[in-house]
């Protein structure tokens, strides 16, 4: 754990883990969304439309999983003030915003035709369009506070760990509440989903895991990227004007 | 010094944590009625909302309820929940999934005579994907492959 804190030792690790995640990844979902749009057969009962939860499925786990991820930050950054630990909260952020946005676009769409509405207000929809409202808010706060003196990243760590409570919400919604939307096709351990679907949605959320994992590692080098060039530029303003 | 004010912040952390899990669940279980969607049939005929309240009824399309009125415009069929059953009539264009034996979400209003009288129908599709092939198997093989993938 303190050896992947080390910022030098990181960066030597995701140098080739990124582009791995990356390449891995994105032949992961390709292969995964040609198997589900064009192979998967017709559902008996939504016919063509089903094909869009090849889209929607791995999107609301990564829009759900970015938050994890911040949160996990946040705890790391509170308890061990880890220097990488702010990094990452914030190289989890735009991605995770996407893909939960992704899912509400594609739930929208899919609603339509399935439900006869693009949206209603039940506990699921309402629960995740949440999320993407406390990702904003997170990104708003980690900027302004990035830019007030020192760069403290204490109040977007709590943020990010009161907004965790949103997560079980969002899973459970389907559970303790009646909804519009259906309760959960895949538990522990069992499918109500058949393997003509099912696996096709597990290669596509695999990929899709990967190119968010690569997106993360890229975003988190190019912060440290950025924060070494800032401080290279501070010592070379301070060494000219101590001439 | 420094490991025992680290110790200090985890154990800090962890009792906040807890604590704010607990208001989160104790805030989810006082919504528990008042976040759902809708009625089901058994709480629609246990306690009958005002006749000129809005409210949404949902349940499953009972087997073999669904019919057309004489008018040839307005439907007729019974949503149920096991428990209870409520008879929902509906003028309007309904969505491709409304069929017998599935979920559907009602808008609407329960009339005088204990019949719901819709405005808007949502279908309502369960956890369950299975490929159009397997519907002409016989229920027995069907089952035998829903069996295999569970």
């Amino acid at each position: 754990m303190h050896g992947f804190a080390n910022p030098a030792r990181f960066l030597r690790i995701a140098r080739w883990l990124m582009p791995l995640c990356m390449g891995i990844g994105v032949v992961a979902a390709t292969l995964a969304l040609y198997w589900g749009l064009f192979r998967a057969p017709p559902e008996r009962l939504q016919g063509e439309t089903v094909r869009i939860v090849f889209l929607h499925v791995p999107a609301a786990w990564l829009g759900m999983a970015g938050w994890m991820g911040i949160a996990a930050a946040s705890f790391t950054e509170l308890v061990w003030r880890h220097p990488l630990a702010g990094i990452a909260a914030r190289g989890c952020a735009v991605p995770g915003a996407v893909f939960t946005a992704v899912c509400l676009i594609t739930g929208s769409l899919w609603g339509r035709p399935a439900w006869g509405t693009w949206w209603v207000w039940d506990g699921r929809l309402t629960s995740m369009l949440v999320l993407l409202f406390l990702y904003f808010g997170w990104m708003a706060l980690s900027q302004a506070s990035e830019a007030s003196a020192g760069g403290h990243t204490r109040a977007p760590a709590i943020f990010g760990l009161v907004g965790a409570v949103n997560i079980p919400i969002i899973h459970y919604s389907v559970i303790w509440w009646n909804s519009q939307h259906q309760p959960p096709s895949i538990t522990m351990g069992k499918s109500a989903m058949d393997g003509a679907f099912l696996w096709p949605l597990l290669a596509a959320t695999l990929g899709f895991t990967l190119i968010f994992a690569g997106v993360v590692l890229a975003r988190m080098r190019a912060i440290l990227a950025d924060q070494q060039a800032e401080a290279r530029l501070r010592r070379k303003a301070m060494s000219e004007a101590a001439f | 010094m420094a490991v025992k004010a680290k110790h200090q912040r985890l154990v800090l952390l962890l009792v906040a944590l807890v604590v704010l899990i607990g208001a989160g669940l104790l805030a989810a279980w006082a919504l528990r009625n008042q976040a759902s969607y809708f009625y089901v049939p058994n709480e629609i005929v246990a306690d009958p909302p005002a006749p000129d309240r809005a409210v949404r009824l949902g349940g499953m399309v009972e087997k073999g309820s669904l019919k057309t009125e004489a008018d040839g415009v307005t439907i007729a069929f019974i949503v149920e929940d096991g428990k209870a059953r409520v008879p929902v009539t509906f003028q309007g264009i309904v969505p491709s999934l409304f069929v017998e034996g599935s979920g559907v979400v009602a808008e609407g209003r329960m009339g005088k005579d204990g019949t719901f009288v819709a405005d808007n129908l949502l279908a309502k599709h369960d956890e369950n994907y299975v490929p159009r092939e397997m519907q002409e198997m016989t229920a027995a093989q069907a089952d035998r492959v829903v069996a295999e993938t569970q």
